[in-house]
């Protein structure tokens, strides 16, 4: 964490927003209008933000957010002059409002990221879904975010909602049998919100956030549901990524290949904090695909007791991967892991089985082609898929190393 | 659905063209990217353009000609050239600019290439 943190307003702003996704789910439990809730909450926010960073967070944060959240809730109601029930209903929970706080009432978020997670949304907007109702991102930085114009994202949330609403989606928590099931879709989402947020390499301070806010996101699961290993894998996988952070770039902003990184700036507390949930999955004995991804990655981190990486251990950490989840990261993952082993051919052959339509676009796979092939001395060919990672890239800085690779390349075939 | 990635430049940019230390990284992530919008299906044409400074600009109104040295708006960073890309919808659109190397040092707008109404032959 870094000083800006500590001003008033940064302490106010995570403490409110630490209360504001229980405190959405409270509110759409009792009104199933996730619109309504998240108006009324975004109130309640704002008040905070103004109060808090003069006066001070209060000391019970979230009874007093509820308690503004309600107000305006009711009237609003009163306004749209809405049915006595919901009226009613709004009512109760003010009355019970003092009553929640002191007993500790379960903690419906988990319930709340079943909702945004649910088959009936569409994919497309499950994860933006998912930070704005639990964590309360607003619609413009996530279409940022999301590389998405604002106007189309926030017709798709507002879709949503009412998809919710309308289907009547209840907030309540899956069977047993089918919760690991529906739970793999909530990790999903919140994966796909922190690899998007470590796309950028770190380097956009918006971006580093929204990683965190995939980590918060995922320790709220991981507390919520400890029976669930892929929680405990996922929590996992994210701190072993994050502890590298400082080292994907050079002082002088040159990106830096995880397998160089100085190890001496890896952030050795999140890789113990990595490390420790790994062990709590592994305790539950059902393996899985984030957990297979988090030893992965810690493999990568033992590199900072050990000094070197055992390539082989990777290589046969994907191989396990692949069987589970044959994603197109794993299979280029596997391909790496094969050429860094020593295994160059069958590393062009596990790129080689892939359908090309599938990789037009998929910068990772050029990348790694690449690579593969200037190990096996087939020099033009390497060019020209660096050529292609370099017009599929969007970072500079990986820009222009992929550049300097190519360049390399070039000068060894002169000489 | 067409659409134009139109490329905005800083003079910092612009001048990397010319610059021996800049010119090959800035050709080469240019080259890169067209030749890669060209391998995976979507380029349907475009162009770069040659610096703003060089522009001439006429306006007429009414009977009187103005013709003056310059771009017609002289902003902080002036247009580059521009890409034309087909892909499905919006999103796959601002996925390809975002890959556009302007994207990282100036700015890159993206609109709907202007079909003419039904009837109007282009």
């Amino acid at each position: 964490m870094n000083s800006s943190d500590d001003t008033p307003y940064r302490v106010a702003e995570r403490a409110a927003r630490q209360s504001y996704g229980r405190l959405v789910a409270m509110l759409m439990a009792r009104t199933s209008d996730l619109t309504a809730a998240e108006d009324a909450m975004s109130n309640a926010f704002l008040r905070a933000l103004e109060t808090w960073p003069r006066d001070g967070v209060p000391e019970k944060p979230d009874a007093w957010l509820f308690r503004v959240a309600l107000n305006a809730l009711r009237d609003r109601l009163r306004r749209t002059r809405a049915e006595d029930a919901a009226l009613h209903d709004v009512a109760r929970a003010f009355n019970q409002v003092e009553a929640t706080f002191d007993s500790g009432i379960a903690d419906e978020r988990l319930a709340m990221l079943f909702v945004c997670a649910h088959p009936a949304i569409d994919e497309s907007v499950r994860t933006p879904l998912m930070l704005q109702a639990v964590l309360g991102l607003d619609a413009a930085r996530l279409a940022s975010a999301f590389l998405l114009s604002p106007a189309t994202l926030a017709q798709r949330l507002v879709r949503a909602k009412a998809k919710i609403r309308m289907a009547r989606i209840a907030m309540t928590m899956p069977e047993p049998e089918q919760r690991a099931l529906r739970i793999d879709d909530v990790l999903a989402c919140i994966y796909a919100a922190y690899t998007l947020g470590s796309d950028g390499y770190g380097r956009d301070p918006r971006m580093a956030e929204l990683s965190q806010n995939a980590i918060d996101l995922g320790e709220l699961v991981a507390a919520l549901a400890p029976e669930q290993p892929e929680a405990q894998g996922l929590l996992a996988l994210m701190y072993l990524c994050e502890s590298r952070r400082r080292a994907r770039f050079a002082p002088d902003g040159r990106f830096v290949p995880l397998a160089v990184q100085d190890t001496s700036l890896w952030d050795r507390n999140l890789i113990a904090k990595g490390e420790q949930k790994l062990w709590d999955a592994a305790r539950l004995k059902q393996p899985g695909r984030f957990q297979l991804e988090a030893a992965i990655q810690s493999v990568h981190c033992s590199r900072v007791e050990t000094g070197h990486l055992p390539w082989d251990v990777i290589r046969d950490l994907y191989r396990q991967l692949l069987d589970l989840a044959p994603t197109l990261g794993a299979t280029c993952g596997y391909a790496s892991s094969l050429a860094e082993a020593g295994e160059s051919a069958a590393a062009l052959s596990t790129l080689d089985q892939i359908e090309r339509k599938r990789v037009v676009a998929y910068q990772p796979f050029w990348a790694t082609r690449a690579s593969v092939l200037a190990l096996l001395g087939r020099s033009a060919e390497a060019g020209k898929a660096y050529t292609t990672a370099i017009g599929l890239t969007e970072d500079a800085a990986v820009r222009a190393w992929l550049l300097e690779q190519r360049d390399a390349l070039a000068r060894h075939i002169e000489r | 659905m067409k659409y134009a990635i139109i490329v905005y430049e800083s003079p910092a940019e612009v001048a990397k063209r010319d610059d021996p230390a800049d010119a090959p990284a800035y050709w080469a992530a240019y080259q890169a990217y067209s030749q890669t919008l060209v391998e995976a299906g979507v380029a349907s044409g475009g162009t770069g353009l040659q610096p703003a400074g060089i522009a001439t600009t006429i306006r007429i109104r009414g009977s009187e000609r103005h013709v003056h040295d310059g771009p017609f708006a002289d902003t902080k960073e002036q247009l580059g050239g521009l890409f034309v890309i087909e892909v499905p919808d919006l999103d796959t659109a601002l996925k390809w600019a975002a890959r556009c190397p302007s994207a990282s040092t100036g700015s890159v707008e993206v609109r709907p290439v202007l079909l003419p109404p039904p009837g109007v032959t282009p």
